[in-house]
């Protein structure tokens, strides 16, 4: 370590020699020998070396040989029938069941979410008991096990109808005619995520200073006008972040569905799997995908951040490009050159 | 002693002797839980009328000025706003507090200027100003943006326009506040310390708004720590103090006040 950084053993080396700390007295002093010593240009400063890093570059660059050597020479990963299922149609088909359980969740999930957020905020106590209790519910029954509820609801009650309470019934349904396995994941799934949402959305709509509601109700704006138009645009900055994670945390918590027999890309790889045992490069197609679908995910979420970070800050927002790449900002806007940029 | 000071009140309020007070309160009292913040508090203004609250911190100025346009519910007395009971409906010898929405309408009237201006950081200053009288009072977007403009304009924030908040400064933001609450055109202006929260320079640019204000015969209640202004724009000074007003009078009381704890107040400001 001593050796790695010879500017910080200075403090806490007791071994440091003496005509060092002289040296630096000396420099700093107010006594100091010569104006030379304060006549300096900093321009072209020789930058701190870091050897430490270097070694840790050389560390990962073997650990990453090793793992390209095991990537690419082990016959047990059979990289050609990855490549030939990775495009296949009934894995295509799969993905688009993982997809449209993962939106239809999410919505189901934003939009009751939100609602439900707003009534644990009300003032009205019976709702927001009630709201209350939903999120306590759902969030503390596993995903699972709502799911695979759900999938059995008529176990429990064989028929569903449509009446006055205790009274006659205008329709009535077989409840496993109703509740189809794609039923059961949406509504597992969905409802599960809106009593996350519902603390996710809360949290943002406490983030935001009450003085924004006093000024909206000071000009005479209604509750729900003031929560749609100032109070929850500025809540999405906190909201969007976790939403995003909450996203890809769907994508694959759609994978649960494979235990009530839904096809999604999960299920269509085990059940070629059971057929061919060509149990590996599946999961790895598998894998492959989750992997993409993510990654374009991660991407749109650092859109929409950058949506509501209008009028946030002073610079302006980050390149997108700059974001993707991890490149960091270097440009310095002033808050004149940005301002007509940003159309209404 | 303390309660009847303001008898004399209507002197000095001499413009509009006669008519309908555009402030009308009589003995406001409120409570946060066991403080009580104000204690029977009385007092008229007329319309076009400049009043200046002084006092020390913590004497209820605030909390006064939040219960006129009902952001806080006064727990007695009665606040009347042009003739209107706020936030409740007196009938048939009893009293029921307004439903949300009744009082929502009641506030299009009266404009409010923050301390800490509370200005929507998501939106231009254009979209600050046009916010209200769009959504709420539902007019026109042209009509309601070249109202914005023409508003901007007298702040002298025309160039402003498409900024948002956090581009501007201290004070720059609170005359695009002060346009924004005058953009639903209101009977009454309430300035809750609106020069607080400035940095010493620009104090000057958002009192010479307000005095611009004053002389163009704005109804304006105005909870200030600023002496000068009270000086030179104000038509009456009332002093507050512990929930009660102390005292009350033309500008010139200021020079020498009557109440021994009006006095200590005011020393410390000379």
């Amino acid at each position: 370590m001593a050796t790695a950084h010879p500017p910080a053993t200075t403090r806490d080396d007791p071994e440091e020699p003496e005509e060092r700390a002289e040296d630096r007295a000396d420099g700093n002093g107010p006594d100091g020998s010569a104006t030379s010593h304060l006549d300096v240009d900093v321009a072209g400063a020789a930058p701190v070396r870091h050897p430490l890093r270097w070694l840790a570059i050389a560390v990962l660059a073997v650990l990453a040989a090793q793992l390209f050597h095991f990537l690419f020479t082990n016959p047990n990963f059979e990289w050609d029938t990855v490549g030939a299922y990775f495009t296949a149609e009934i894995i295509g088909k799969g993905i688009a069941t993982t997809i449209e359980l993962t939106v239809i969740a999410m919505v189901i999930g934003i939009v009751l979410g939100v609602l439900v957020a707003v009534g644990r905020m009300s003032a009205n106590p019976v709702l927001r008991a009630v709201c209350g209790a939903y999120v306590w519910f759902f969030r503390g029954v596993p995903v699972l096990v709502q799911l695979v509820f759900w999938y059995n609801l008529s176990a429990l009650l064989p028929r569903v109808s449509l009446g006055v309470p205790f009274g006659p019934e205008f329709v009535s349904h077989h409840t496993n005619d109703l509740i189809t396995p794609l039923l059961a994941a949406i509504l597992g799934l969905g409802l599960n995520e809106a009593a996350y949402m519902a603390e996710i959305v809360r949290g943002g709509l406490l983030g935001v200073d009450p003085g924004q509601t006093e000024a909206s109700d000071a000009l005479g704006m209604s509750r729900s006008r003031s929560l749609r138009r100032i109070v929850l645009p500025q809540a999405m900055r906190f909201i969007v972040p976790p939403t995003g994670s909450q996203v890809i945390n769907m994508l694959k918590a759609t994978s649960l569905v494979s235990v009530i027999a839904l096809s999604d890309l999960l299920y269509t790889v085990q059940s070629i799997y059971n057929r061919t045992f060509e149990t590996i490069p599946l999961l790895l197609v598998a894998c492959l995908w989750y992997l993409v679908m993510t990654s374009v995910l991660y991407v749109g979420q650092s859109f929409i951040e950058r949506h509501y970070a209008r009028g946030v800050t002073r610079n302006a927002p980050q390149n997108f490009w700059d974001f993707a790449l991890f490149r960091r900002r270097k440009r310095v806007h002033t808050p004149e050159d940005q301002a007509p940029k940003e159309p209404a | 002693m303390s309660r009847p000071v303001t008898k004399d009140a209507p002197a000095t309020a001499a413009p509009s002797s006669g008519q309908v007070p555009m402030l009308r309160a009589r003995g406001v009292r409120k409570s946060f839980g066991s403080l009580e913040v104000l204690k029977g508090i009385d007092m008229d203004v007329a319309a076009g009328e400049v009043v200046v609250l002084l006092g020390p911190s913590g004497s209820g100025k605030s909390t006064f000025l939040r219960c006129i346009n009902h952001l806080e519910a006064p727990d007695g007395g009665s606040i009347h706003v042009a003739g209107e009971l706020m936030g409740y409906r007196a009938h048939g010898g009893r009293v029921h507090h307004l439903r949300p929405r009744e009082v929502t309408r009641q506030r299009r009237d009266i404009g409010m200027v923050f301390q800490h201006f509370n200005l929507f950081p998501h939106q231009t200053v254009t979209q600050n100003v046009i916010e209200a009288p769009v959504g709420v009072l539902r007019r026109p977007k042209a009509e309601a943006k070249e109202r914005a403009h023409e508003l901007l304009r007298r702040v002298g924030l025309s160039d402003k326009a498409a900024a948002y908040p956090r581009q501007l400064s201290g004070g720059q933001q609170q005359r695009v506040a002060i346009a924004r609450a005058l953009a639903m055109r209101p009977k009454l202006m309430l300035f809750d310390e609106p020069t607080s929260a400035l940095d010493p320079e620009l104090v000057g640019e958002v009192l010479e708004t307000m005095r611009d204000l004053a002389r163009d015969g704005l109804t304006m209640v105005v909870v200030t720590h600023e002496i000068s202004f009270a000086k030179e724009a104000a038509d009456r000074v009332i002093f507050m103090d512990d929930g009660r007003v102390l005292e009350s009078g033309p500008p010139s009381v200021l020079d020498n006040p009557s109440n021994p704890r009006t006095q200590a107040f005011l020393k410390r400001f000379l």
